[in-house]
């Protein structure tokens, strides 16, 4: 057994892992705050990361003002699509509603395609040390750096829905929306940036991969991870996602072990999530933390 | 059947069978006989351009029908039909090549198996329903395209699977010419079907899961068996479309059955209509034809100023992809209910023309 080789996929499957968490995080606020499955978060992710790319490499600007560049940019941009795509949306059925956001999703792909090209193209440095020696393993910056974003991100979104007013707001409508009218807040409001803080913790995310693995389209893939993780927590349960993401990510890794030591039988690390995924729905459908439908007439 | 030949004003069905059947005029009636004898002629009259374009919309048309089984009349979500698209079109090259069977059963079978296979990956529908179900089939999406990759005895991993040409009773039919009809007799004999499942008792059940499950529950209908049951439907005609699809294309490779294509299904019956039969072939030869015209319109203005701004030649591609996600936004906020809804507005304008109001 090599153990070395089990230890570093177990560290990257914690970063990632906590990647995906952050992701289906910024899913499940959408889903909560506005009834809507987002199937284009993953171009979120990727919109984010272009836009910082471009700001770094085409205007040379410096990191620490590029990236609230980017943040600011993506809060408006999930406002925007918001207003003008998802609220003429609301009251129509499920179906439809889905639909928009796949379209939406392969609109923006394409459009990233068209105006970054298909390569890969490498994030400037940002980091003047590659590694960093915790405990006898070597660990790149970046991973540590992700890790601590993907950290401070779970950790400033406990606090908003916990203590903030406006998340207050947030979880009340999530509760009724009905109620929630009628006691004052503005739900049209709260829909917006339930959209905006998404889309801006997905931008994070996004660069924070960027960083590691360079920006190219395959980041969206990102989105579609999103789905297990946040199915695994329960698709309403903001702690749920978290812990789903770093499962995923985990199990992934697991797979990838198992698959080179072992099996051999190739590629079991991509497809490894789904299959999960199934077995998931099949036996516990509502995952480990969402509130399970009770319907009466 | 019906004896008049127009609808009186006001809906004044009296009798059951008035209220099921197929054509409500003998004139509608007699007009979708002499369109089908007309397109009998197509092959001698367009040229091979059309002509396999038309073979397009009738293949995709069939598969687009059965994602409108499960989509517009049961109301499930199902995200993954490209992959039991693709599945049908293995299937039914992997039975004629490995056992000999010939073509015009194997289109059939293909079907059958699809049908086994969507109807396991209906299973969770059974519990599921919206979202949850959603993501269930984008799971079948890729766990069917990663079986795809995986399993070279079925369908030759990375080298593409020969699939035979179309034969019937010893003779066998080449070109698109030949192969038209045989689609053209799929395309009908799959309509009428599926028409005549609404009419049916289980097609009222699909319809009732629809638009109340829990009513449709109480009123006796066992929703385990038809959420599964429309997924089975679905593959099926999936199947039957993707067989038809191997053997017009001689080859079946990996691509193209990836979830871009499932997207392009989903597309196909919302600009057609969601529940809407004739409204899934219109969007198909709307969706199949999309492209096409960006193609023409590329060309027309290749060197134009347009061209030089937007790269048109290199971009094309993208611009298509993002046509495709532009047009599913445009009719589902302008035209949610789809070609055939407009399609049934002309008719009524002109029906009571000069005094529409």
């Amino acid at each position: 057994m090599n153990t070395q080789l089990l230890i570093q996929l177990l560290v990257n499957g914690l970063v990632v892992g906590t990647l995906y968490g952050v992701v289906a995080m910024s899913f499940v606020l959408i889903y909560k705050a506005t009834q809507v499955v987002n199937f284009a978060q993953g171009e979120l992710l990727l919109i984010g990361a272009w836009v910082c790319w471009w700001l770094l490499t085409k205007y040379q600007v410096p990191f620490y003002l590029g990236m609230p560049i980017t943040l600011v940019f993506m809060f408006l941009f999930g406002i925007a699509i918001q207003i003008v795509i998802l609220r003429p949306m609301i009251g129509e059925p499920i179906i439809s509603v889905i639909m928009v956001t796949i379209a939406l999703s392969t609109v923006f792909s394409a459009l990233m395609k068209w105006m970054f090209g298909v390569n890969l193209q490498p994030f400037p440095r940002i980091f003047q040390t590659q590694n960093v020696n915790i405990l006898g393993l070597q660990v790149q910056t970046v991973y540590l750096m992700s890790l601590a974003v993907s950290v401070a991100m779970m950790i400033g979104m406990a606090w908003f829905f916990r203590l903030s007013k406006y998340g207050l707001a947030m979880r009340a409508t999530a509760f009724n929306q009905q109620v929630a009218q009628s006691l004052g807040i503005s739900v049209k409001s709260v829909f917006a940036m339930a959209w905006a803080i998404s889309a801006t913790v997905s931008a994070v995310a996004g660069v924070v991969v960027a960083v590691v693995n360079g920006v190219s389209a395959g980041l969206s893939a990102y989105g579609v991870k999103v789905f297990p993780a946040a199915i695994l927590g329960g698709l309403d349960s903001v702690a749920g996602a978290v812990l789903g993401g770093i499962i995923i990510g985990l199990l992934e890794n697991i797979a990838h072990f198992l698959d080179s030591e072992y099996l051999h039988w190739g590629n079991l690390y991509e497809i490894a999530p789904f299959y999960a995924l199934i077995i998931i729905l099949m036996i516990k459908p509502y995952g480990l933390f969402g509130t399970k439908d009770i319907e009466r007439v | 059947m019906a004896g008049q030949t127009l609808i009186p004003a006001g809906d004044f069905r009296t009798s059951y069978a008035a209220d099921t059947t197929v054509f409500p005029t003998t004139n509608s009636r007699n007009a979708m006989i002499a369109g089908i004898v007309l397109i009998c002629f197509a092959p001698y009259v367009v040229n091979a351009y059309i002509l396999s374009l038309l073979i397009q919309i009738g293949i995709f048309g069939i598969a687009a029908l059965g994602l409108n089984i499960v989509v517009g009349f049961t109301g499930q979500i199902s995200i993954g039909h490209a992959a039991f698209f693709g599945f049908g079109a293995f299937t039914s090259a992997y039975l004629s090549n490995r056992f000999g069977i010939p073509v015009f059963f194997c289109i059939p079978l293909a079907g059958v198996v699809t049908a086994a296979v969507g109807l396991i990956f209906g299973l969770p529908a059974a519990r599921l329903k919206g979202l949850y179900l959603a993501i269930a089939t984008l799971a079948a999406q890729y766990i069917l395209l990663d079986f795809f990759a995986r399993a070279e005895w079925f369908t030759g991993g990375s080298v593409p699977a020969s699939a035979e040409p179309f034969s019937i009773f010893g003779y066998t039919l080449r070109g698109d010419k030949q192969y038209f009809y045989v689609v053209l007799a799929y395309v009908i004999v799959c309509y009428l079907l599926v028409t005549n499942l609404i009419r049916t008792r289980d097609g009222r059940a699909l319809v009732a899961v629809r638009d109340h499950y829990l009513s449709a529950e109480i009123m006796g209908i066992n929703l385990t068996k038809y959420r599964t049951l429309s997924f089975g439907l679905a593959a099926f005609f999936a199947g039957v479309g993707g067989g038809l699809y191997a053997h017009y294309n001689l080859v079946v490779s990996n691509e193209g059955f990836g979830i871009d294509r499932s997207i392009i299904f989903l597309a196909m019956i919302i600009i057609g209509g969601l529940g809407s039969i004739m409204g899934t072939l219109m969007g198909t030869a709307f969706m199949v034809l999309l492209p096409e015209s960006m193609e023409w319109l590329s060309v027309a203005l290749r060197g134009s100023p347009i061209d030089q701004f937007l790269g048109l030649k290199n971009n094309i591609a993208f611009l298509r992809e993002m046509a495709i996600g532009v047009i599913i936004i445009v009719f589902l906020v302008f035209e949610p209910d789809g070609l055939a809804h407009r399609w049934r507005q002309i008719k009524a304008y002109w029906k009571l023309y000069p005094f529409s109001h």
